[in-house]
């Protein structure tokens, strides 16, 4: 029967890509090991290579083809004996080129991967007004940008300011980024500022720590912000003491930036959110952006800022695309939370990916007409306890939404805030919806499980405000 | 600090002058033949060795009977035995280099010259210390003598000393880092990952290895599966010496050629200073792991301040009532700095709240 040459996922979280060349034509005979074409998306190029042997009885999907989704059927393959009179026989539940997170039915998919911040609800009508960040000119204009090109443009600007800005970290430079965030900074500004480490964390990152002490301003990228155990001891021994220890005398004004939080089906020891750890420590600033606008904002003013930062991206986030200010330096002020919607009934408070489950759920709960006032943290610490406090005054409701752990998460700070600061304008206890209280499974339906989610959200509302 | 008869900072980009007994260089491809002649010092420069290396001792015996006193708290690692290390590299070395130590920190401190008095007073927590009082015995810094501390961590600062190397790389400002590390050290990982990041980027730092025999308790045979440290960086093509530690003359002519060949653009240099502590790890270490017969063989026999005075008086160089002068003042400055210490208030409650960031940023 003939098989189906499904287009494969370069990533566990890509969904669709672009068809770029077709190497094989119609006829010909391909063997296993034999590229047969080549696949793109924003972060890489791949080249497909054929499973079986056979002859490419018809190619489905024209090269140039954009917006091709994972495991659909790009051309198909007819065993030795068949013509192409077969090929109505075949179905797309045959052989799977790419096994894997990206087979998984796509409703999962959807449940994953992040959404893009939608402003209208079904049928065009808007159900939720995102408010204008008052850090902004009133009459700003914006442009649709990815969070990776928000990141990359923030550095390149810094670097463009100040030659005492540099990146480091592996595969930084002639790879353009694990991540594609470093796409074209080496050729930019060469390899004396855009640096490929070794895989050896620990050094790296001290080897950045001193140079900052002496007074450059390093950029180090964590490819993830997992392998930074490997050098958590110089972020806080070393970058976060320093000023302390020496009475004022010596700063570290570094980045420490890279993907944060829990991945695609990628596991316990790669699937992780460290923003309460690094939290913890006085001495670090803390930023966990979830916009675009904010991740190009915030990283300009950590980059200029002359304390460590810690900044903490999400890898499932580079990809989504926000409005962007367009303005020749766009920098937002470092411990201002956002308040993206105003409201009377209950404060939803959440940062980074939890930004997404708060969004979804503040968008259903206007829809029933709950009136929710959602914060974005942004930065960690300094932690913006006024405007949690006041909202907290105004609605006497507060949920907190995280993708980390619960004990000793953010959440469970901003509650003790809250209580401490605001408890006589309680109506209700603080709830805390989290990551499940376990390492990350790999399972995709326990991955989904471990998860926060808008139910678990919209529910949480519904006990604080007394609805169920 | 006022230092003695001394204003010799020799050759300090030069290349080392010709002798080199005691030591043998080794690694990164590398062979010499060892050398019979003993650089000789100068009557200005043995009589600059005699007054830091002594300066040093009396600073740390005090530091030692301040804290049998309870004046000083917590951790207090003297360096008494190792003095010829770090004042002889000092000799070597540029005054715009920077440097970078462990915890047992004073006496780099002092060698560089920076005020006994500020270095005392941070022993005792007060607020004229080095760093007000806040961070005390082993975080130390100045960033006017170009002095990285005083680390607490085992190892890491030479990671960061690597990434001041890399600062001054960076810049082309032709300064090296001297990158101070123990044997006990030597065996953190991180000091490979920066050995390996020094070379692939010839990064200009010089590794300087005080091998003291002892990690705390742990003697270095029972640590290190390759005791020759000089060697730890034959993997990464760093060339490496094994100098005699405790001869101020050796060490400042292998640090000569080290920092010479670091400035010049080839890259790293480690040299294993072979030296040893008369006290124990720390104040709190009573050294049970060794005997006293090994304790008092090396102060008998290679004690590095009394080789000095020995050959000051054999060449004629000073009286011995002229050394006894030179003493005399360094224990008045001693003291000075006790008193100071003493006397210099604790810091103000505020103090609590102050440089955790840079503020206004």
């Amino acid at each position: 029967m003939p098989t189906d040459i499904l287009m494969p996922a370069l990533s566990p979280t890509m969904e669709e890509g672009t068809l770029a060349k077709w190497l094989v034509r119609e006829g010909d005979k391909v063997a296993p090991g034999d590229v047969i074409c080549e696949i793109e998306t924003d972060k890489a190029t791949m080249e497909v290579e054929a499973v079986d042997e056979g002859t490419i009885g018809k190619i489905v999907v024209d090269a140039g083809s954009e917006n091709v989704a994972v495991n659909s059927t790009i051309a198909i393959l007819l065993e030795e004996g068949e013509d192409p009179s077969s090929i109505g026989e075949t179905t797309s539940a045959h052989a799977s080129p790419a096994p894997g997170p990206s087979a998984a039915p796509v409703d999962e998919q959807a449940a994953v991967a992040p959404a893009a911040p939608v402003t209208e609800g079904p049928g065009g009508a808007p159900v939720m007004e995102v408010a204008q960040d008052p850090d902004l000119p009133e009459d700003v204009e914006f442009v649709d940008m990815s969070v990776r090109q928000a990141l990359n443009e923030a550095m390149s600007e810094e670097m463009r300011a100040d030659p005492d800005v540099f990146l480091m970290g592996e595969e930084v430079a002639q790879y353009q980024g694990a991540y594609k965030v470093s796409q074209g900074m080496l050729e930019e500004f060469g390899d004396k500022r855009v640096l490929d480490t070794p895989i050896t964390e620990h050094g790296f990152t001290g080897i950045g720590v001193g140079a900052a002490f002496a007074g450059l301003k390093p950029i180090v990228e964590f490819m993830t912000f997992n392998f930074a155990m490997q050098a958590i001891d110089q972020i806080i021994n070393s970058a976060a003491k320093q000023l302390y220890m020496s009475g004022g005398q010596v700063a570290a004004p570094i980045v420490f930036r890279g993907a944060n939080g829990p991945a695609s089906r990628v596991a316990a020891q790669h699937s992780q959110d460290f923003t309460a750890w690094y939290s913890h420590v006085p001495g670090l600033t803390v930023i966990a952006p979830y916009s675009a606008a904010d991740a190009k904002g915030l990283l300009k003013a950590a980059i200029r800022s002359p304390n460590p930062v810690v900044f903490l991206e999400n890898e499932l986030l580079y990809g989504v695309s926000f409005p962007v200010p367009r303005m020749d330096d766009f920098v937002l002020p470092i411990g201002r939370a956002r308040i993206v919607r105003p409201g009377r009934d209950v404060t939803i408070v959440s940062f980074s990916m939890g930004m997404k489950y708060a969004t979804e759920a503040t968008e259903r709960l206007v829809a029933e007409g709950v009136d929710v006032e959602l914060i974005d943290l942004r930065t960690i610490r300094p932690m913006d306890s006024a405007t949690i406090v006041e909202s907290v005054k105004k609605t006497g409701r507060c949920v907190v939404v995280e993708e980390g752990w619960p004990q000793g998460s953010v959440g469970s700070e901003v509650s003790a805030r809250i209580m401490e600061q605001a408890f006589d304008y309680l109506d209700a206890p603080v709830m805390r919806i989290t990551g499940k209280d376990v390492p990350m499974p790999y399972a995709a339906n326990l991955e989904k499980l471990a998860l926060p989610n808008a139910d678990e959200v919209i529910a949480a509302v519904n006990a604080v405000t007394y609805r169920t | 600090m006022a230092r003695a008869a001394s204003s010799a900072k020799s050759a300090s980009r030069g290349k080392g002058g010709g002798a080199r007994a005691g030591s043998r260089s080794k690694g990164g491809g590398k062979t010499a033949a060892a050398r019979p002649n003993i650089p000789d010092f100068t009557r200005d420069e043995e009589l600059r060795a005699y007054h830091d290396m002594l300066l040093i001792r009396r600073f740390e015996e005090k530091a030692g009977q301040m804290y049998g006193m309870g004046l000083i708290g917590g951790f207090c690692h003297l360096y008494i035995g190792q003095e010829a290390v770090v004042t002889g590299v000092t000799m070597a070395a540029d005054p715009a280099d920077a440097s970078i130590t462990s915890y047992r920190d004073h006496g780099h401190m002092l060698a560089v010259g920076i005020d006994p008095k500020g270095v005392m007073a941070e022993l005792t927590g007060r607020r004229d210390g080095l760093s007000k009082g806040k961070g005390g015995s082993m975080h130390m810094f100045s960033l006017e003598k170009r002095f990285y501390g005083g680390n607490g961590i085992v190892g890491a600062q030479v990671s960061l000393g690597t990434g001041i190397a890399f600062a001054a790389r960076y810049r082309g400002d032709d300064t090296v880092t001297l990158t101070y590390f123990g044997d006990g050290a030597s065996n953190q990982g991180q000091v490979y990952e920066s050995f390996n990041m020094a070379k692939l980027w010839n990064l200009p730092v010089v590794y300087i290895i005080e091998n003291n025999k002892y990690a705390m308790g742990t003697s270095l045979e029972r640590s290190s599966a390759q005791t020759d440290l000089s060697q730890r960086g034959a993997s990464f093509n760093i060339p490496g010496e094994q100098v005699d530690g405790m001869d101020v003359r050796h060490v400042r002519d292998a640090a000569q050629r080290a920092i010479a060949h670091a400035r010049s653009g080839k890259g790293p240099y480690i040299l294993e200073m072979l030296t040893y502590r008369y006290r124990g790890h720390s104040m709190s270490d009573p050294a049970k792991y060794r005997s006293k017969d090994e304790v008092q063989s090396m102060r008998s026999e290679h004690d590095p301040i009394e080789q000095v005075k020995a050959r000051i008086l054999k060449n004629g160089f000073a009286s011995d009532a002229e050394l006894k002068e030179i003493e005399k003042q360094i224990r008045a400055q001693v003291t000075e700095a006790a008193d100071f210490a003493s006397v210099s208030p604790e810091p103000d409650p505020s103090e609590l709240w102050t440089d955790v960031v840079v503020e206004g940023a």
